[in-house]
């Protein structure tokens, strides 16, 4: 990688927040993000992944620790750092009565830009939103305004895209739809910072995740390395007849034998170079243990996800 | 300055304001009407002239100053107060928008439509009585700087109000008797000393007494005294709007 040489598009340095009455819902966090990534902060409700977004974009005021955007300081040099930036909020809110087309055109002269129907036109196609530009939101399904809100975080061609939940609450069809959506962003290059309570989500959609739980960012780790670095597989191999113990020339292996003595398990790392199964299986034969049957399952994300959030308690 | 913003931010009211013109429009202008018919024609005929104006004509400014302190504060608080129901403020705090940018937006809409308000009945009130105008530079001076003054004010309340009764609260309970306690139907020098002395206190009198002075050069109180409070109430609201931004009262956590 080359982490060193590029810029971050977003950096957050030391990050606390205390909301008013006392409860902390930040605590140090420390978090680098490199262009055109795409990011999932995966942790439970509560974790305070929307305090962490609300403090990048302004929503919320930040107190303590340093938030910059490309370079630009988000307290100090607001204009520039918040230009950068299109948000996806977690609820959908929309106004009722304004057209497609024109609460996009709003959002981009919010953001400062000149009209631009090129753009407008360009941003709701991606979005398979152009045929209904002229209706009026309320006429819109859910997922489509879930679109119509993606769509207005683009209009202005933020550098970065965060987008809070996109799949809270929304039947598989959609949780796909916004899956493709993402992909397709992929394609243009902005950065996505996304933020779900979904473990496969997080596998699906992105390249580094960022595990947040109680205020603390307790991972951050390339998916693959994570996978690698966490991913293990059992083999569990079931016997003919009860094994009393492990034995001896075994005694290196990561084996565990089952409480009724009918099966052995051994767990191993699946991108190490020899995983030791063909020799296990001829030391099994040389001690005469007989077996039925063999068994592998893959530890996936979710097993890991879970498996952290425990470490942390 | 990001000027796209200010014109967007405004150019949304101004269309929400077109896309309900009927309602804007019509009961202002009913209401008003009806003040003329029961105060101008019925009970007015039976009153002497005013510091030398006829009572129907006199009546005019106070009107045009009743509907708009309320227009003006209703449609800024509920123009800032909806957003922040519906959730939708949120594209604008995350916006590159300053508070000033904001304000002028949202205020700039407010004080526009309730201008234009002020405007529609000062030329309904001329189906009904007459009147000339002497000053009219200055009486769009006090109509520009009244709305934008109380329009500021109802931003407050919009941040301020949890709920649409408070929205209502204010109009009701203050600027409704303070503008009929303000001279809109008389002179305070009609009233006994104590009553004229209490009066002083009402900020609304010297809105209402500089307004009518631009019409027929009569006046409560100096237009300059009038011009200097509306300038020192705007002064005030702008203070605390710039310190609810600073704190983020009732609208960062
Ligand atoms: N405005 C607020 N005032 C006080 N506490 C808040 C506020 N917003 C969120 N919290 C608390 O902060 C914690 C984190 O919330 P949030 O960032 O919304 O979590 P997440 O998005 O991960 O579900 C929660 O315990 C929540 O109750
Ligand atoms: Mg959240």
């Amino acid at each position: 990688m080359s982490e060193t040489t590029q810029k971050p598009i977003l950096s957050i340095e030391n990050v606390s927040k205390t909301y008013e009455g006392g409860y902390k819902a930040l605590k140090n966090v420390d978090l680098t993000i490199q262009k055109g990534e795409i990011f999932a902060l995966l942790g439970p409700n509560g974790a305070g992944k929307t305090t962490l977004i609300s403090l990048i974009c302004g929503l919320a005021r930040l107190n303590e620790g340093r938030i910059t955007v490309d370079g630009h300081d988000v307290k100090s040099e607001f204009y520039k750092a918040r230009g950068k930036i299109g948000l996806v909020p977690q609820e959908l809110t929309t106004d009722a009565f304004e057209s497609v087309w024109n609460t996009v055109s709003f959002s981009r002269g919010l953001f400062g830009k000149p009209k631009d129907p090129t753009v407008i036109e360009r941003v709701l196609k991606s979005l398979a939103l152009y045929e209904k530009r002229d209706n009026k939101l309320r006429t819109l399904s859910g997922g489509m305004k879930r679109r119509v809100l993606i769509a207005k975080a683009l209009a202005h061609e933020p550098e970065v895209l965060f987008l809070d939940e996109p799949t809270a609450g929304v039947d598989v069809a959609l949780r796909r739809e916004m899956w493709n959506v993402v992909a397709d962003l992929r394609q243009t290059g902005v950065t996505v910072i996304l933020t779900t309570h979904y473990i496969e989500e997080a596998e699906m959609m992105a390249d580094r995740i960022g595990v947040i739980s109680k205020g603390e960012l307790i991972l951050v780790e390339d998916k693959n390395e994570l996978m690698r670095k966490l991913g293990h597989k059992e083999l569990t191999i079931v016997l003919q007849e009860p094994l009393q113990a492990i034995p001896d020339n075994l005694s290196h292996y990561d084996l565990q034998l089952a409480e009724d003595r009918m099966s052995l398990t051994y767990s191993y790392d699946t991108h190490a170079e020899r995983t030791g199964i063909a020799t296990l299986m001829r030391l099994l034969a040389e001690d005469g243990v007989r077996f039925r049957d063999i068994v592998t399952k893959q530890s996936s994300l979710e097993e890991i996800f879970v498996g952290l959030v425990e470490d942390g308690q | 300055m990001n000027w796209h913003a200010v014109k967007a931010i405004y150019m949304f009211e101004i269309n929400r304001a077109i896309r309900t013109i009927g309602q804007s429009i019509v009961s202002p202008v009913l209401s008003t009407s009806l003040y003329f018919i029961v105060f101008g024609a019925a009970i007015g005929s039976r009153i002497n002239q005013i510091d030398g104006v006829d009572y129907g004509a006199f009546i005019v400014p106070g009107l045009i100053m009743l509907q708009l302190l309320t227009q003006s504060i209703s449609n800024a608080a509920f123009g800032i107060y909806f957003p922040r129901f519906a959730g939708t403020i949120y594209e604008v705090l995350s916006a590159p928008v300053s508070a000033v940018e904001i304000v002028l937006g949202f205020v700039g809409a407010a004080a526009t439509k309730s201008i234009m308000i002020g405007l529609i009945i000062l030329a309904t009130a001329t189906l009904f009585v007459d009147f000339e105008i002497a000053h009219p530079i200055w009486m769009l001076l006090f109509l520009v700087l009244t709305g934008f003054t109380f329009s500021l004010l109802g931003f407050i309340i919009g941040i301020w109000a949890d709920g649409f009764e408070q929205l209502q609260l204010v109009p009701l309970l203050v600027v409704t008797p303070l503008t009929f306690l303000g001279g809109t139907f008389y002179s305070i020098d009609m009233l006994p000393d104590f009553w004229r002395d209490v009066s002083l206190l009402n900020p609304v009198l010297y809105l209402v007494s500089g307004f009518r002075w631009a019409f027929y050069e009569a006046s409560d109180v100096s237009i300059f005294v009038s011009l200097s409070m509306t300038l020192a109430f705007m002064a005030i609201a702008m203070t605390a709007i710039w310190w609810i931004f600073k704190t983020g009262w009732r609208i960062k956590p």
